[in-house]
């Protein structure tokens, strides 16, 4: 058998010679592979120093170990001199134009009604509003009757409806929901206070066409019930709300406005962003945006539910998010957002 | 409903500028759609009166005329028309009024100037300026009555307010309701219009009949009759009021009836009195068989459902609707006999819908009118057709009222008023609003209200509604604004919408665009879709009054949704189009609500690309299809198994259902090449359906952790030739059953030469792995031949070699 210490310094010299030699990446891995890996031959000779008599181990120890080191660092240094290499070939010829694309990576988007109901929700839940959900389909009790709205009322002009081809009674009683409010009765009819939900949804009106009116909208239906709920509390609501979508600078004002089972009622108003209540024709020229129905949920609807109506008091609200977006995104036809072209979805 | 502020003006004091008073009665809920100006822009031009005329210190043909605007400050301008003089009325603009140059035309801001020395702000209008006519010699002059103060356009021209009214408010479908609503948002007080009449004739009673069968549908009834009438053209100011509110003069007895109802809310009707047989009027509801030849030409059916006014014969009106056209008033009318009634609204509003007649009349019929108002406006009708049309009043009025309405009396505590509207309210403030508003409001200590609802306020019923009364003529905005406080309800934990919008985002994310479509469809689209026998099994619910034929059913499915969507964003090229919609159909029940049930649908056509914009050989798209429902079924940590199946919108032998825990989830597959053609789309479209509503349920509330094994996996391939048939799903269920075996996954199909007719090659890459220790090659074996052993066994798999 050699003697370990010939062995070390033969293999440090072999070494050290093979990679002066070296000229890629490839070939330093081999190298340290054949030197330095857990088989290799540095390492090996290194390990069988262990098998000596403790004094001769000591004696070969420190300069095997000195070897070792310089193989390292002579092993970095190469490593560091190629990478200086490889950068000074890349600037010399092997420059990429980063202008040209990369592969197409497949692109979806959510519909811009689907993130701007989402933004609407978030903010409310984060005021600890719950999402609920009601039939699009409904009875004509929910939607009119039990919200103050007999048949014959004349506020059934407020909300043409398309109806389902079903009698009963001799009356057509199903109908497409024509607002998101029937969930108002549907969840007091189910809940005890406190209630705090929004209901998203579509709803449906028999109405035409044209630039600021569509037949299938989204919704978004608030209800707030407990002891000790006022107008005040409505109102900061809403005015939260409205500036947290529309920004924090927004005036806000509200205005008395007729919901047969809201009272008392109310729109709420905020100032044009875009002319900042100068009047445009985003505004109408008016200096005021209308976002939204709101009111006090009326005292017979919560007398209704069971709830003790001098208790309880709470309050109600509804809008469409189709107006919010396009109030948004400065979107001039209302009907871009059923027409589903590629060439406007892709912009949200 | 259009209210001439002139007419306006006659019942309260316009005394805020134009763009104020139409803000102030929005805010009160009284909307002003629009100002309509037929004069000219005049805001801020006031009726002033000059008070004093003196030289101008340097020019000649000038003079200073100082002015009264009714402010309590006088103020001097420099004017330079001949005609100006001391006590004349004028239209006075101040600086910032936007006016037409007297010069150019043109309009431009009226500002403050020096002229010749003298400082100038604002000015004596002439009808130029005014836009009013070409007229420029001289300044305009009032009539000397005119008050200082009002806005020009109350006095001058028309200045229009278009309203919205809401349903609840009939009162204010009257020139007189809008005065009152003026009054209450600008302190002032409204004043009634006049309704003393000469009454010269007989009496009434005795000449003329009235009998009520019908007492719930007609609660009070009043008649009054003017004879010797002259039938002509109404006065020049009647008409022109009539025209301002957007009517057409006819004669001057019929505008008398339009002009009482738009200026009280009561519609009334003219008699012929000649022409009533019996000289009677009978109100009840029609018989089966009788007809009516309306004003408009067009002889109706009646039905039982509808109250008429007959005489002794037969019916001579449609109750609050329309007037028949015997009874009309004509050129040889001499006698009145003028109806002034109150009707049930939902009847009225029956009748119109069965006739298809919207008339002035039945607009506000349908509301429910006070019957308060019938006496007063036969009065002040008499009045105005004594005084118009020369006629002769006979004495007194017919007043039948069965039904006595009782005046109405709300009890509103303040702990109530605090209550809704979060804040405590003076009572002298209580008081004072109502009062404006023409309620009674006395305080009795020590915390209530007892308010006396004025007649025609026929919305107030209960204490909230004077809440409301108080909180809008004071102005929503001076209340106070908070939080909510108080415990917030408990939520659920995995609500279904949650999960939903996890399914859209996961859709999306892996490269989908989301939809939303229509939820009615016809039935033409379903049957290109669905077999016939699911059609008759849950056939769609029809729409009643459906807007257009496109958009006649309920849709059942949402595939032709897609296909369609798909269809008009292909516009022929091929590029890579992949939608998805979560959306409801609608599934019928008999005699309850459908079933509506949450779907999430795809479809997947054109080529993918390199970065050269060069088609790819990519997977063919059924295998595309179901990546994505792959990828959203991971999201939801869900593990699908695919097995063959059948469907017809689908393409067969490359359709296949998607189950979970062995339950019916979806399906994906090719669609059915006659499918595509029906929507002009080409062959190779791979469509997915989900069902939400089933899939939910399955999915794990928790996911439970599980260490990352620590041992090493050995890696091997596997080569087995088994029948083309046996799916690779089931030899890779098998293989994964081993407690070895951490993944396997197919890497190469081979069919041909190498392996017999019949046979297919599959090669299998397996990692195995040990959660106890780290797995040596003989362990690896021993598993390798149990697998295949049990391959050989199961599914007549054999070892290639």
């Amino acid at each position: 058998m050699t003697s370990p210490t010939v062995s070390v310094s033969e293999i440090e010299a072999a070494a050290l010679r093979d990679l002066a030699a070296i000229q890629t990446p490839e070939q330093v891995e081999s190298w340290r592979l054949l030197y330095m890996g857990r088989k290799g031959r540095l390492t090996t000779v290194l390990r069988s120093l262990q098998a000596l008599p403790i004094d001769e181990r000591r004696r070969l120890g420190a300069h095997a170990n000195a070897a070792k080191d310089r193989v390292q660092a002579a092993y970095k240094e190469a490593s560091s001199r190629l990478a200086d290499s490889i950068v000074a070939r890349v600037i010399e010829d092997e420059q990429f134009d980063v202008t040209l694309p990369g592969p197409p990576l497949p692109r979806g988007r959510l519909h811009p009604i689907t993130q701007m109901l989402r933004e609407v929700v978030g903010v409310f839940s984060s005021m600890g509003f719950q999402v609920a959900e009601g039939p699009e389909i409904e009875w004509d009790y929910y939607n009119f009757e039990a919200l103050r709205i007999p048949a014959d009322h004349p506020a059934r002009d407020m909300w043409d409806t398309l109806w389902i081809d079903y009698e009963r009674d001799g009356r057509r009683q199903m109908l497409l929901r024509t607002h998101t409010s029937p969930n108002q009765i549907r969840i007091m009819e189910t809940s005890q206070p406190p209630v705090r939900v929004v209901v998203p949804g579509k709803c449906y009106r028999f109405e035409a066409t044209d630039p600021t009116h569509e037949w299938m909208m989204t919704q978004v239906e608030g209800l707030a019930v407990d002891d000790g709920i006022s107008l005040a509390d409505l109102k900061g609501t809403l005015a939260a709300f409205a500036r947290r979508i529309f920004g924090q600078d927004r005036q806000v004002a509200f205005r008395c406005d007729y919901f047969p089972f809201v009272e008392p009622g109310m729109e709420l108003r905020i100032d044009c962003f875009l002319c900042r209540g100068e009047g445009c024709r985003t505004c109408g020229r008016s200096g005021w945006i209308e976002i939204l129905g709101a009111g006090m949920v009326h005292p017979e609807i919560i007398s209704n539910a069971g709830y003790d109506p001098d208790r309880y008091t709470g309050f109600a609200f509804g809008m469409g998010i189709e107006r919010i977006a396009m109030l948004r995104h400065g979107i001039d036809d209302i009907r871009h957002f059923y027409a589903n072209d590629l060439r406007f979805l892709r912009q949200f | 409903m259009r209210i001439p502020l002139r007419w306006l003006s006659e019942y309260v004091d316009l005394t805020v500028p134009i763009d104020e008073l139409a803000s102030r009665l929005t805010i009160a809920g009284v909307e002003v759609g629009e100002v309509i100006s037929t004069g000219g822009d005049w805001d801020g031009v006031t009726v002033a009166q000059v008070v004093d005329v003196s030289p101008h210190p340097n020019a000649d043909r000038l003079v200073l005329a100082t002015i009264d605007r009714g402010n309590g400050e006088n103020q001097t301008v420099v004017c330079g028309a001949p005609n100006v003089a001391t006590g004349q009325k004028i239209a006075f603009a101040p600086e910032g009024t936007l006016l037409k140059d007297g010069h150019t035309g043109k309009p431009a801001v009226l500002k403050r100037a020096l002229i010749r020395g003298v400082e100038s702000a604002g000015m004596i209008c002439s009808e130029k300026e005014l836009g009013i006519s070409e007229e420029h010699d001289g300044i305009l002059v009032l009539p000397p009555e005119t008050p200082i103060g009002l806005p020009l356009a109350s006095v001058l021209g028309e200045t229009i307010f278009d309203l919205d009214i809401t349903p609840n408010r009939p009162d204010l479908l009257s020139v007189l309701g809008v005065a009152r609503e003026v009054a209450a948002v600008t302190s002032s007080r409204a004043r009634d219009p006049s309704i003393e009449y000469e009454q010269a004739g007989k009496p009434i009673k005795g000449r003329a009949r009235i009998e009520i069968r019908d007492p719930t549908l007609c609660p009070r009834y009043v008649a009054a009759l003017v004879e010797n009438v002259t039938i002509a053209e109404s006065p020049a100011w009647m008409q022109e009021s009539l025209v301002a509110a957007g009517m057409r003069p006819i004669n001057n007895v019929v505008d008398i009836t339009n002009y009482v109802m738009l200026e009280m809310g009561q519609p009334l009707h003219a008699f012929d009195f000649a022409k009533l047989r019996g000289g009677q009027i009978i109100v009840r509801r029609a018989k089966p068989d009788e007809t009516l030849t309306l004003i408009d030409g067009s002889e109706r059916q009646l039905t039982e459902e509808m109250l008429v006014i007959a005489d002794a014969e037969s019916p001579i009106a449609v109750a609050g609707v329309m007037g028949g056209a015997d009874s009309e008033v004509g050129r040889e009318t001499s006698t009145i006999l003028l109806e002034s009634a109150n009707f049930n609204g939902p009847s009225i509003r029956r009748t119109r819908h069965a006739l298809k007649v919207e008339t002035d009349a039945s607009r506000r019929f349908e509301k429910g009118l006070s019957s308060g108002l019938p006496p007063i406006a036969a009065q002040r009708a008499a009045k105005l057709l004594v005084e118009i049309c020369g006629g002769r009043a006979a004495e007194g009025l017919i007043d039948v009222s069965p039904r006595k309405a009782k005046e109405g009396r709300i009890t509103l505590t303040q702990e109530r008023l605090q209550r809704v509207l979060g804040i405590d309210l003076p009572a002298a403030q209580v008081r004072q609003v109502l009062s404006s508003l023409g309620f009674g409001c006395r305080w009795v200590p020590p915390d209530r209200f007892v308010v006396r609802v004025p007649h025609w306020r026929t919305d107030i019923a209960i204490p909230d509604d004077v809440i409301e009364e108080v909180a809008r003529i004071l102005g929503y905005d001076e209340f106070p604004t908070t939080q909510l406080r108080g415990e917030i309800p408990a939520s659920q934990p995995q609500p279904r919408y949650k999960l939903r919008e996890r399914v859209r985002d996961a859709l999306a994310a892996s490269g989908m665009q989301e939809i939303i479509t229509y939820s009615l469809t016809d039935l033409e689209t379903l049957r290109t879709v669905l077999p016939v026998e699911n059609l008759t099994a849950t056939p769609p619910l029809h729409i009643a009054n459906p807007m257009s034929r496109d958009h006649e059913y309920a849709r059942t499915t949402l595939r032709a949704s897609l296909l369609k969507t798909l269809a008009v964003n292909s516009h022929g090229a091929t590029d890579r189009v992949a939608l998805f919609e979560v959306g409801r159909i609608y599934l019928p029940r008999s005699d309850d609500l459908p079933e509506e049930i949450e779907m999430a649908c795809g479809v997947i056509s054109g080529d993918s690309v390199d970065r050269w914009g060069r088609t790819v050989d990519a997977a063919p798209r059924f295998y595309e299809a179901k990546a994505h429902v792959e990828h959203a079924l991971t999201d939801l940590r869900l593990a699908a198994f695919y097995e063959t199946s059948v469907d017809a919108a689908y393409l067969p032998g490359r359709t296949a259902a998607i189950n979970v825990d062995d339950r019916r989830v979806g399906t994906v597959g090719q669609v059915h090449p006659k499918v595509a053609a029906a929507f002009r789309l080409d062959d190779d479209v791979a469509m997915f359906e989900l069902d939400l509503d089933a899939l939910f349920p399955l999915v794990p509330e928790i996911s439970h952790y599980r260490p990352a094994p620590v041992y090493p996996s050995l890696e091997q391939d596997l080569a087995i030739i088994v029948d083309v048939t046996v799916p690779a799903g089931l030899v890779l269920g098998l293989i994964r059953e081993s407690n070895l075996v951490r993944s396997a996954s197919i890497f190469d199909i081979y069919t041909g030469d190498q392996v017999s007719k019949g046979k297919k090659s599959l090669a299998v890459s397996i990692s195995f792995q040990s959660e106890k220790k780290t797995l040596e090659d003989r362990d690896v074996a021993k598993e390798r031949t149990r697998i295949v052993e049990r391959l050989r066994r199961e599914i007549g798999a054999e070892l290639r070699s």
